[in-house]
C-alpha cells in the first residue's frame, strides 16, 4: 500500500488550522479534496495555493485532502509541506514571502519585561498575540509540543516567523533541549528570528554549541543579522554555572524556570517562593555581573491577577527585569508593576539633571548632594526614565 | 400571491419590495425622513358584562382557550421570548393549530430561538404561512433557503412595538406566558415558580390583540400584583405544569468573555469612552448582557471605582453584575427590560431603584421621547460592518440569517453608539466594502472598535477631536480593512440568488433591505 503523509489538526474545537493527508499516485493527476468552513469564500485561493505547492515539490499525481478550519495560507502551506515530506524525500522548502514587518533586528538592551509563550503548533493563538503588546513573543517548540508533532511544529514556526505580524514584539523561539534543539535551529535561524531561548541550560558549553551551529547556518545562508540568546536555567547545576552561561557570546538575558528547578530539588513550588529564593537571587546576581537582563519564571495562575501583581513586585525587588507569561491578560499587569515607581523616577530625574548640569559646566566629576555619580549610575537612571516613558502598558 | 413584488431602489441604495406578502409597504427614505400621519391601532372594543362576574377566566386547556378565541385560518398569533431558548408555549400553540386543521397562520413572536425548530414542520405543512420576527438557528436556515411560503419580516424590538401600535400588524390572538397570574389574568414575570423578569415585550400585545390568553405555571390568589399585564386586557387564563425551562433563560449570555482578544476589544471600548469624555458623573449608559458588552461594563466599573464616578442610570439586560454595581453605589438606577439570574430578579422585586421598563419607553420610535436617545453610550456587537460604517447584525457574510435584530437598530439613537467587533472570524473579515445585509445606516454608527484598532465615523468630528491625543489606536477604517484583508486574503463574494426571502424594516417602519435566498 502506498505511504500516506499527514499533518495538522482538524476538529470541532480547532480554529485557524487544517489537516492535510496526501498519498502519491502513479497517475490521475492532482486529485484535491477540500473540506472547509470558509470554502465559499476561499476555495479558489486554497486550491491554487495547493497546486502551486505540489508543483514546487514536483508532484504531478497524488490524492490530497485538506480539512480546513479557517487556516491562513502560511498554515495551509506548512501543513502541506509537512505531509509531503513524509511521502517524498526532499530538502526543498516552500516559503511564502516574508512580510516587511518581520525583517527588523532587535537591540541587545531592549526591554524584555514580558515574553508571551505560544505553543508553536497552535496557529490560532499566534495570529492575535502581537496585539496584546508583549515585549517578546515566544513560539515554543519544546514543552508545549508533543514529541510526535515536533517536525510539523518546526515547519509551522518557520512559516509563522515569516508571515505573522507581531506588531513590534521581539520574535523569539524556544528550541528543544539539546541536542534536539540543534535541529530546530536549521528551520529557525534563516527566518529572521530575533532571539532563541535555550531551555534546561546547565553549562556554558551548551551555549557555545548553539552559537557555533547558528554561525554555521548563517555562513551557509549568508545571513548578516544577530541572533540573541536567552538561556533558561532550570536545574541546580544550571544555577551554579549561571555566571559562565550569562557571560557567553550573544546572551542578552538569563531566565529561570522554576517548575523544573523545584522538581530538580525535589521540592514544591509555593506562592511564597522560599524554596527558590537562592536560585532566583543567584540568577539575578549572575546576570547583573555579566551585564545582561535577569528574567523571572512564568506565573501560572492565569486567573489570579492580584497574586500575579504581588509576584511581580517581589520579582522586581529581587532585581529581575521581566518575566514570562502564558496569557495575554498577564502582560499589562507585568508591565505596570515592573515599571519604575514615582520615587525611582524622581531620583533618576535628579541624577540625569545633575549629570547634564555637570557636563554643561565642563566638570569631570558629577555629584548629587554629597554623593558622587559615576557612569553606570547615569546609565541606570536613563534606563529608568526610558522605562517610565513607555509607561506600564505599551512599548 | 408573490411573497415580494415591485422592487425599487431605496434611499440606502438597496433594492427592496414595495409589496410584501400582498401588502403595500414603504421604502426607506433616509434617516429621520419618514413620519406617518395616520392614527394608531384601534383594538376591538370589549364589554365587561360579557366576562365572568367573579373574574374567573380560567379555561381548562390552551386548546380550549384558542378555540374560544376563535382561532381560524390566516390569523396572526403573537408570543414573547422571555423564556428565550427554554420556551415551550409557541410550539404548543402551533401543535394545537395543526391538530385543529388550521392553515396559513402568521406567527408574530418578539423573537424566536433554536428551541422553536419544531415549527419548521408547521411551516412545511402550511399551518404557519410565515414568521414576522427574528429568524435564527434552524428557522433562519429554513427561511434563508427560500422554503418559507411567505416573506420573512425582520423588525427591531422597538419596531415590533411600533408596528402593533401603528396598526400595521393586527394581532388576532396574543398568547402571553407569565410566571405568575391570577384567575382574572393579572400577570407578571417576577413572581411564581420560575420568574423571568418584566413582561416588557408583551404589554402592547395585551392592549391591542383581539383576544389575549395568559398561560402560567403558577396560579396565585387574586390579585396578582404587580400586574404588568392587567386582567382587564385578558380574555382567558390557562394553567399548565410547565411553560418553559428556566435553566435556558440565561444560556451563556451573562458571563464575561474569557477570550483575551474580546477582552482587549472591551477594554478599548472603555478607554475610548473615557478618552471621549463620556465617562462622568451622572452618565447614563446601556450595559448589555452579552460576553463583550459585559466585559465593557467590567472595565467601565474599574474606571468608575478608580475615579469615584457614579452613573445616574444603566439600562440592562440586568444581571448580578449590574445589581452589584448599584449596591456598591456606582449607579443610582437600573432600567430593566430583561432580567437574567436570581440576584437580578430579587433586586427587581425588592429595590425600588431597579425599575422595570416597557419596550415602548426604551425603544419605540413613536414614543414621545425615547430612553435610548438619552443614553450617553451603548456598546453593541455586529456580524459585519463596512467602510461607510453601515452595520449588519442579522446575516452572516454568506447571506444566511443568523440573529434577530433585537434592540440593535433602536440603540442607534444613543448619543454614542459603539460597535465592538473582532476584525475577522474564521478567516472571514468583518469589515467589508459593503455589508451583505443593511440593518443600521452608517450615519448612525459612531465608532467601530476591533482588537486591531478603532475607527471613528468621520461625521463625529466631536469624538475625533476629543480622542485625538489619546494613546488609543485610532485609525482610518480603510487602513484597518486593508490590514485585515492582508491577513485573511480577500474572500470571494457569496453566491446569492435574486429571490427575496425576508425584508429588514427600519425603526420608522420603512423597508431598509432585502435578504436573498442562499444558493447552497
Amino acid at each position: 500500500m502506498a505511504k500516506i503523509g499527514t499533518a495538522g489538526n482538524y476538529g470541532k474545537e480547532i480554529r485557524s488550522d487544517c489537516k492535510v493527508t496526501i498519498e502519491l499516485t502513479k497517475s490521475g493527476g492532482l486529485q484535491i479534496e477540500l473540506i472547509s468552513k470558509v470554502k465559499e469564500y476561499f476555495e479558489d485561493s486554497i486550491i491554487s495555493l495547493t497546486k502551486d505547492e505540489l508543483k514546487f515539490f514536483s508532484i504531478e499525481n497524488c490524492k490530497i485532502k485538506i480539512e480546513d478550519r479557517g487556516a491562513l495560507d502560511y498554515v495551509i502551506a506548512a501543513r502541506i509541506e509537512t505531509a509531503i515530506k513524509q511521502v517524498k524525500n526532499t530538502d526543498k522548502e516552500y516559503l511564502l514571502n516574508i512580510i516587511p514587518q518581520n525583517t527588523n533586528q532587535t537591540k541587545k538592551e531592549r526591554f524584555r519585561r514580558s515574553r508571551l509563550y505560544l505553543p508553536g503548533n497552535t496557529p490560532k493563538l499566534a495570529l492575535n498575540a502581537g496585539i496584546h503588546k508583549p515585549d517578546g513573543i515566544i513560539l515554543d517548540l519544546e514543552d508545549s509540543v508533543a514529541p510526535a508533532k515536533k517536525v510539523e511544529a518546526r515547519i509551522l514556526v518557520r512559516n509563522t516567523l515569516r508571515s505573522v505580524n507581531f506588531y513590534g514584539a521581539e520574535r523569539m523561539v524556544r528550541i528543544n533541549q539539546l541536542p534536539q534543539g540543534l535541529i530546530d535551529l536549521e528551520n529557525i535561524v534563516p527566518h529572521n528570528v530575533n532571539l532563541i531561548l535555550v531551555p534546561k541550560c546547565e553549562t556554558a558549553e551548551q551555549i557555545k554549541e548553539v552559537n557555533s551551529k547558528i554561525t554555521k547556518i548563517k555562513k551557509k545562508k549568508k545571513l548578516k543579522y544577530n541572533i540573541w540568546l536567552m538561556p533558561i536555567i532550570e536545574s541546580s547545576l544550571g544555577v551554579i554555572n549561571s555566571y559562565e552561561i550569562a557571560k557567553s557570546e550573544n546572551v542578552v538575558a538569563l531566565a529561570i524556570g522554576l517548575e523544573d528547578y523545584t522538581a530538580d530539588l525535589g521540592t514544591q513550588r509555593t506562592a511564597e517562593g522560599n524554596e527558590s529564593f537562592f536560585a532566583r537571587s543567584q540568577i539575578v546576581n549572575s546576570a547583573h555581573a555579566a551585564k545582561i537582563q535577569p528574567i523571572d519564571s512564568v506565573f501560572s495562575d492565569v486567573n489570579d491577577m492580584e497574586a500575579l501583581k504581588r509576584n511581580v513586585i517581589i520579582s522586581k525587588s529581587l532585581g529581575f527585569h521581566g518575566m514570562g507569561c502564558i496569557h495575554p491578560r498577564q502582560i499589562s499587569v507585568i508591565h505596570k508593576n515592573y515599571a519604575p515607581n514615582i520615587n525611582e523616577i524622581e531620583k533618576a530625574q535628579k541624577i540625569i539633571e545633575a549629570y547634564n548640569d555637570a557636563r554643561k559646566k565642563g566638570l569631570g566629576v558629577v555629584s548629587l548632594g554629597s554623593k558622587m555619580i559615576d557612569a553606570p549610575v547615569v546609565k541606570k537612571a536613563q534606563q529608568i526614565l526610558d522605562m517610565a516613558k513607555i509607561g506600564g502598558n505599551n512599548r | 400571491m408573490k411573497k415580494a413584488d415591485k422592487f425599487v431602489k431605496n434611499a440606502a441604495g438597496r433594492m427592496v419590495p414595495t409589496i410584501v406578502n400582498g401588502k403595500k409597504v414603504i421604502s426607506f427614505m433616509g434617516v429621520n425622513k419618514y413620519r406617518p400621519t395616520h392614527k394608531g391601532a384601534a383594538p376591538r372594543v370589549p364589554t365587561c358584562i360579557d366576562y365572568p362576574k367573579d373574574g374567573n377566566k380560567i379555561v381548562k386547556s390552551l386548546k380550549e382557550a384558542l378555540i374560544k378565541s376563535g382561532l381560524k385560518d390566516g390569523m396572526t398569533i403573537s408570543t414573547h421570548h422571555h423564556y428565550r431558548n427554554g420556551d415551550y408555549v409557541a410550539n404548543m400553540i402551533f401543535d394545537i393549530a395543526a391538530e385543529l386543521g388550521i392553515k396559513g397562520l402568521r406567527w408574530f413572536p418578539s423573537a424566536a430561538f433554536p428551541c422553536h425548530a419544531p415549527i419548521i414542520e408547521h411551516l412545511k405543512s402550511g399551518v404557519v404561512h410565515h414568521i414576522e420576527g427574528s429568524l435564527n438557528g434552524p428557522l433562519g436556515d429554513f427561511c434563508s433557503h427560500g422554503k418559507m411560503k411567505g416573506l420573512g419580516y425582520l423588525r427591531s424590538h422597538g419596531g415590533r412595538y411600533r408596528a402593533i401600535a401603528d396598526g400595521e400588524v393586527h394581532i388576532d390572538i396574543a398568547v402571553i406566558a407569565a410566571s405568575a397570574a391570577d384567575m382574572t389574568g393579572n400577570a407578571n414575570g417576577i413572581l411564581g415558580k420560575h420568574p423571568f423578569g418584566p413582561v416588557s415585550f408583551s404589554k402592547t400585545d395585551a392592549k391591542n390583540a383581539d383576544r389575549t390568553i395568559i398561560v402560567t405555571d403558577s396560579l396565585i390568589d387574586f390579585p396578582c400584583y404587580p400586574w404588568e399585564i392587567m386582567g382587564n386586557d385578558v380574555d382567558f387564563v390557562v394553567t399548565l405544569d410547565e411553560i418553559g425551562d428556566p435553566q435556558k433563560i440565561v444560556s451563556g449570555t451573562t458571563r464575561i468573555t474569557k477570550s483575551p482578544d474580546r477582552l482587549l476589544i472591551a477594554e478599548y471600548c472603555a478607554k475610548f469612552v473615557e478618552a471621549a469624555g463620556i465617562l462622568k458623573d451622572g452618565m447614563n449608559f446601556q450595559a448589555g448582557a452579552g460576553g463583550t458588552s459585559l466585559a465593557f461594563v467590567h472595565f467601565i466599573k474599574e474606571m468608575m471605582v478608580e475615579k469615584g464616578i457614579k452613573a445616574r442610570s444603566m439600562i440592562g439586560g440586568s444581571t448580578k453584575f449590574l445589581v452589584d454595581m448599584m449596591e456598591e453605589g456606582l449607579t443610582d438606577y437600573i432600567f430593566d427590560g430583561q432580567t437574567f439570574g436570581l440576584e437580578a430578579l430579587s433586586s427587581l422585586r425588592d429595590n425600588p431603584n431597579h425599575i422595570p421598563i416597557d419596550i415602548f419607553d426604551i425603544y419605540d420610535f413613536h414614543a414621545k421621547g425615547n430612553l435610548v436617545q438619552m443614553m450617553d453610550v451603548i456598546v453593541l456587537g455586529s456580524t459585519e460592518v463596512d467602510v461607510k460604517f453601515n452595520a449588519n447584525c442579522v446575516s452572516h457574510s454568506d447571506g444566511r440569517m443568523l440573529h434577530g435584530i433585537g434592540g440593535f437598530q433602536n440603540c442607534m439613537l444613543a448619543k454614542c453608539t459603539i460597535l465592538a467587533v473582532p476584525s475577522f472570524r474564521d478567516r472571514i473579515p468583518v469589515i467589508k466594502d459593503k455589508v451583505t445585509t443593511l440593518v443600521a445606516p452608517g450615519e448612525l454608527v459612531d465608532v467601530i472598535i476591533t482588537e486591531r484598532g478603532i475607527a471613528i465615523n468621520p461625521l463625529r468630528k466631536d469624538l475625533i477631536e476629543a480622542t485625538k491625543n489619546s494613546a488609543l489606536p485610532i485609525r482610518d477604517i480603510k487602513d484597518l480593512k486593508k490590514e485585515i484583508d492582508q491577513i485573511c486574503g480577500i474572500p470571494a463574494k457569496p453566491k446569492l440568488s435574486d429571490e427575496a426571502v425576508a425584508v429588514v424594516e427600519w425603526i420608522d417602519g420603512t423597508i431598509l433591505d432585502t435578504i436573498r435566498k442562499v444558493e447552497k
